[in-house]
């Protein structure tokens, strides 16, 4: 196999990485289709675009995380045979995962000697330490070799990652939205790291959202759209002149906006349902979760309007609606809807006061494997009777399934339903008078004629005064259908924009975290 | 109650402890790799049963061992490729064979019954160490060669875990799968080699019973061992010393008994079976809903990381969860 | 989710057989294993089978005591049916049994005392009050595991396991101490209760009435109940979906408490049925492990409550048909739970290999 021979290319030596045709399907989904990238040696190579785009993907093949359906993976010119991460291991290759795969409960020495060819059969953990501190002394990471890793913080975690990884010999650096949920000096300490990696020879590709980190630190950048190549841009001459210097060069930053999101916007199409009355308002709130704080000064909601979320998936949008339904309670702050104090009150409240939750993982979160369309509208029910009136619910899971066009019968089990009908069922199993509706990503994975149709659904109960809060990665979608617009940045939110305001260099430029 | 008579209590605690030191020290090499062995109680007895009869139809004690390992190691192959491989509930499948095992043992072990048979032939003092003033009378006196065993057996384990690069990978497949398998470990035969061998030592206390501490075959003649020594597994927070500790705990609360028995006529033996389940509850109220970390939480941090690693009773966080790799 | 990594299983075509052929396949070796087990003890299959049916139904009293086993079993299996469909591994059900026997003992103590020739109350008013008691004994333990699993975050399986050594050992202090039998305690229990306060019976068999049709209510109940009602519903919910349940509005301590209080009161009153019943006294082993076989029975049938009858029929008539074996062949009778526990082992093997490789 000629694994032996490649085996010494890790440490060293300068690798050039080269990604040929590569096709990746899950289910239906093409998330990789024909997706070629050269990576030079020591070089940092940005890899941009929005979630599904398939980055995630294409560094998941090349670290052998999954394994791809067709294409070539060239090191140096020579094929790579790389199929589970033991491979990409032996060539060298490592990749930082976004979430630090590592093991919490244990110490940091006994996590940098975990799975390193170099520990001895018999541990020797003064040696690893000494390893380890050296390593930690070349960049200036402070970590205390004796802590539990559960107890550091996302920045110290991938700095141990990190120099795990170099001490393993590794050649090509993967990281995968590193810069999320780590402090500023943390991130300056990381782009001096990486920059003087690549100047050492090793090549690394930097996966990103951010156009802000990733013109401050790439070379050149590639930038994928919905499992392609979009473009790919040299970005030396921003570091040729002074630092900071991407305001003399907009024309960079505004080709890769245009290349991330398409050329133009969509026109904004909701008719003006908006009403005066306040439903929804937030004060000062602070929301926590392990990676990120999110602090919402304040927003109000009015009846019968949309607001959408914009930003790249984990910016805390989940943590932010989850909050806004009732589900998760927050650190401070509070939040009135119609009038009353709803803060640390039970979840069953919010419904009480017409609050609904509408999750992207239908499966999971929104649906119940294993039970009927019936079996949930009955459920929605729950709570009047003690006995089912199964006549009186089969004919209303019929009305419903008429009503919204659901592709199933009334005794089929939701996890039997194409994506399109177990969305149109969570929207009918909505209650009828609703203050609220949270939605995470309302139309993912729909097809144009369901998602169509899932909005003027949306929009008859807007007209009926129910205001929406969304959060989308499909910017055309928030821009036709919000009032307006709020972006979420690595935990960062941005005041509330009118939809007319927008354009798309500004969309992008707050998603990149400029605002 | 004078020195010489404690001591005595002692040294017959860790005897009458010595089986079940193997049938915990299995179930935390396995629980460690992820997997809960629920078929315990039914191991211990099929490997008393089948460790008896083997020894007596070969003649020979240590056939009968390795009779009752293989026949361990079948049970945990069924756990192992019932939860990893066909992703099924660990409970369901190691409940059902707890179950099955004991009464595959009586079934089968019926002839057997109450007859004489070979026993593991006495061993004598270790030299120098039995000099050792109180330890020596206490450990190294014991004349029985698996009492020395299990000695061996304690201190390697906890070598290996904390010692060697395979221990190292052993703790990491058991909280961390997914970082495991990126780090190049097979996590799935990983988990299947230290089922195995984690069953092969809960038979082994089978046969321990029957061959020699409880010498001898008789029906559910080991009734209730299995059970004690999963929630001993919980005690000792699946620490091969800690576990063994609290193995030893048990036998000094059945010797006392015994002695007791005299003075208190009215509790039976049986009651003290309760304590461990009583220590294990205690144990996992007081480590699940978080009130020993807050009651930490007060310390400053060196004393707190060394106590919070005394203490520490987390299970492996990926234990009983089936790991998604193909 | 990005830990996991998608399964691609490539799978020869032979491997590719529909589900009920892995199913159907699970129990015939399952049943080929029973007669090689019987085939290793020295004995004919066929033989064996021929003395079980007979063991199980040749004399009323036989009958009787199939009766009396299922009604036990009976109320047993219902029980768990709520606690399976909610998510749980309620172990602790033989506990519940216990402390249910436990208190209605001690209720029947109370009002029959040692020293007494009569009931302080009329008979049918002490039993009656000693089942009642048996129930709240039963739901006692059962929340008491429920408690610890809803605010306590321990896993329902070791506080249940806890909680049936703690029962036993109460039991056994209190046969051997408080309760022990004038002269000599042993383990064969408590001093027996005046015939007055044992349950009437079908003719001159162990088989009551009140148990069997208790066992049957329980059962009826829960199929209704699984089937009709808004709480079954909300139980299945819960037990498939915690998180969905609860936003969907589900409140869902509440139905697991729910289910662990129900499964206390069914195994609760099979505690006294066995009490008042069938031992007429505490023993150490009241509930002769029928506890457990309700878990079996309720895994064989996938959790569903229509089909526990005639399993539960089945496995009564393996126990007591089994009893027959040691005087008719010699040979032991926890033969009936070896066939029990493989049926039950390949059905869930023959389950996962169908979810896993059959063609869908």
């Amino acid at each position: 196999m000629g694994l032996f021979a490649c085996a010494t290319a890790g440490f060293g030596l300068r690798v050039k990485v080269e990604l040929q045709h590569i096709h990746k399907h899950f289910g239906p989904v093409h998330a990789n289709n024909d997706v070629s990238l050269t990576v030079e040696a020591g070089t940092i190579h940005g890899l941009l675009g929005e979630n599904g785009a398939g980055k995630s993907t294409l560094v998941k093949i090349l670290s052998g995380f999954i394994t791809r359906d067709s294409g070539v993976i060239l090191l140096d010119g020579r094929p790579a045979h790389i199929r589970s991460p033991a491979d990409a291991l032996r060539y060298g290759i490592g990749m930082l995962h976004q979430d630090p795969l590592d093991f919490p409960p244990l110490t940091v020495v006994e996590n940098f000697m975990a799975g390193s060819p170099s520990t001895p059969p018999i541990l020797n953990p003064r040696a690893a330490e000494r390893e380890f501190r050296r390593w930690c002394a070349r960049f200036n990471f402070d970590i205390d070799p004796h802590a539990q890793v559960g107890d550091l913080t996302v920045g110290e975690r991938q700095q141990l990652e990190i120099v795990r990884l170099l001490a393993n010999g590794v050649g090509t650096l993967i990281l995968d939205e590193p810069t999320t949920g780590i402090s500023a000096s943390q991130k300056t300490l990381l782009f001096q790291t990486l920059r003087r990696l690549a100047d050492e020879g090793k090549s690394i590709i930097f996966v990103s959202h951010k156009l802000e980190d990733v013109e401050a630190l790439c070379d050149r950048v590639t930038v994928m759209r919905r499992g392609q190549v979009a473009g790919e841009l040299d970005l030396r001459p921003l570091h040729a002149g002074a630092q900071q210097a991407s305001s003399h060069h907009p024309e960079i930053a505004a080709r890769i906006v245009e290349l991330m999101f398409g050329r133009a916007l969509a026109m904004p199409t909701k008719p003006p349902t908006r009403r005066d009355e306040v439903v929804l308002s937030i004060e000062g709130l602070v929301l926590r979760s392990d990676r990120l704080e999110i602090r919402v000064d304040q927003l109000s909601l009015h009846r019968g309007e949309v607001v959408g979320i914009a930003g790249l998936e984990g910016s805390g949008q989940q943590l932010f609606l989850t909050a806004c339904a009732g589900l998760e309670p927050p650190a401070a702050g509070s939040i009135h809807i119609a009038g009353h104090n709803l803060t640390h009150r039970p979840y069953a409240d919010f419904l009480r006061a017409g609050v609904c939750y509408v999750p992207a993982d239908r499966l999971r979160e929104g649906l119940i494997a294993g039970l009927t369309i019936q079996e949930h509208v009955a459920l929605r029910a729950s709570g009047r009777h003690f006995f089912i009136d199964r006549a009186e619910v089969r004919a209303e899971a019929e009305r419903a399934i008429a009503a919204f066009n659901i592709r199933g019968r009334p005794d089929t089990y939701v996890e039997r339903l194409s994506g399109g009908n177990q969305q149109r069922t969570q929207l009918a199993l909505l209650p009828a008078p609703l203050s609220v509706l949270v939605m995470e990503h309302p139309t993912r994975g729909l097809d144009i004629e369901s998602t169509l149709w899932v909005w003027q659904q949306l929009i008859a109960r807007c007209q009926q005064g129910t205001a929406i809060l969304f959060a989308s990665s499909d910017l055309d979608e928030i821009v036709q259908y919000s009032d307006r617009v709020i972006v979420f940045s690595g935990g960062r939110v941005s005041p509330a924009i009118p939809v007319a305001e927008l354009d798309v260099e500004l969309l992008g430029q707050m998603i990149g975290g400029r605002f | 109650m004078d020195s010489a008579q404690l001591l005595i209590i002692l040294a017959t605690a860790i005897t009458t402890a010595t089986p079940l030191v193997f049938a915990c020290l299995g179930e935390t090499l396995t629980e460690r790799a992820g997997v809960i062995n629920l078929s315990a109680e039914g191991t211990v007895m099929l490997g008393a049963m089948v460790g008896f009869v083997v020894a007596k139809t070969t003649e020979s004690v240590w056939l009968g061992f390795l009779g009752a390992a293989a026949v361990g190691m079948l049970v945990a192959l069924i756990v192992a490729y019932g939860a990893i491989t066909l992703r099924q509930s660990q409970i369901a499948i190691g409940f059902v064979l707890a179950l099955l095992c004991s009464d595959l043992s009586s079934y089968l072990g019926n002839p057997y019954v109450r007859i004489p048979g070979p026993t593991v032939p006495p061993a004598f003092p270790i030299p120098i160490l039995e000099a050792i003033p109180v330890l020596g009378p206490l450990f190294f006196r014991q004349g029985d060669v698996l009492v020395y065993a299990s000695y061996v057996l304690i201190i390697g384990m906890w070598f290996y875990f904390y010692r060697t690069r395979a221990g190292l990978t052993l703790r990491a497949i058991g909280e961390q799968p997914a970082a495991a398998f990126v780090r190049g470990h097979n996590v799935v035969a990983l988990r299947y080699l230290y089922t195995l061998i984690g069953g092969a030592m809960i038979g082994i206390a089978g046969a321990a019973f029957s061959l020699d501490f409880k010498a001898g075959w008789s029906h559910r003649h080991t009734a209730g061992y299995g059970w004690i020594a999963l929630a001993i597994v919980i005690f000792g927070g699946w620490n091969p010393l800690r576990v063994a500790l609290g193995a030893y705990l048990f036998g000094i609360l059945q010797s006392l008994a015994s002695v007791a028995q005299s003075s208190i006529q009215d509790v039976p033996t049986q009651v003290f079976t309760v304590a461990p389940f009583i220590l294990m509850i205690l144990v996992l109220v007081l480590t699940s809903a978080g009130w020993l970390d807050r009651l930490l939480g007060y310390l400053p941090v060196t004393p707190r990381r060394a106590l919070m690693r005394a203490l520490r009773t987390a299970p492996p966080a990926a234990l009983g969860r089936p790991f998604e790799q193909d | 989710m990005n830990s996991t990594i998608p399964s691609q299983t490539t799978l020869p075509w032979l491997w590719r057989l529909p589900a009920l052929v892995y199913r159907s396949g699970a129990l015939i070796i399952s049943l080929l294993l029973i007669g090689l087990i019987v085939l290793l003890s020295g004995a004919s299959p066929i033989e064996v089978i021929g003395r079980m049916l007979v063991g199980a139904v040749s004399t009323p009293d036989q009958i009787g005591r199939v009766v009396a086993t299922l009604s036990t079993l009976l109320l047993c299996a219902a029980g768990l049916v709520y606690t399976f469909n909610a998510g749980l591994y309620n172990l602790g059900v033989e506990g519940q049994v216990t402390f249910g026997a436990i208190a209605t003992t001690f209720v029947l103590r109370l009002l029959y005392p040692e020293e007494a020739t009569a009931s302080l109350l009329p008979p049918p008013l002490t039993i009656a009050l000693g089942i009642l008691a048996g129930a709240l004994g039963g739901v006692l333990w059962g929340l008491l595991a429920g408690a610890l699993h809803v605010y306590g975050r321990i896993s329902e399986i070791f506080a249940g396991l806890g909680l049936n050594f703690a029962a036993t050992g109460v039991a056994i202090y209190l046969i051997f101490g408080p309760w022990k039998r004038p002269g000599v305690a042993s383990l064969s229990g408590t001093q027996p209760f005046d015939e007055s306060l044992w349950l009437g019976t079908f003719g001159q068999t162990e088989a009551t009435p009140v148990g069997l049709g208790l066992g049957l209510l329980a059962l009826l109940i829960t199929i209704v109940v699984m089937r009709n009602t808004y709480f079954g519903l909300r139980l299945r919910a819960v037990g498939k979906n915690q998180y969905a349940a609860h936003v969907l509005g589900v409140p869902a301590r509440q139905q697991l408490l729910s289910a662990f209080f129900i499964c206390g009161l069914f195994a609760g009153l099979a505690g006294a049925i066995q009490v008042v019943g069938v031992f007429h006294r505490l023993i150490p082993n009241i509930s002769s492990n029928l506890g457990f076989l309700g878990l079996l029975v309720v895994m064989l049938v996938n959790f569903d409550p229509l089909w526990v009858l005639p399993v539960a029929l089945f496995f009564s008539a393996l126990n007591i048909g089994s009893l027959q074996l040691p005087l008719s062949l010699g040979l032991e009778s926890s033969l009936a739970g070896v066939i029990q526990g493989l049926l039950v082992l390949f059905a869930l093997l023959g389950r996962g290999l169908a979810q896993r490789y059959a063609a869908s």
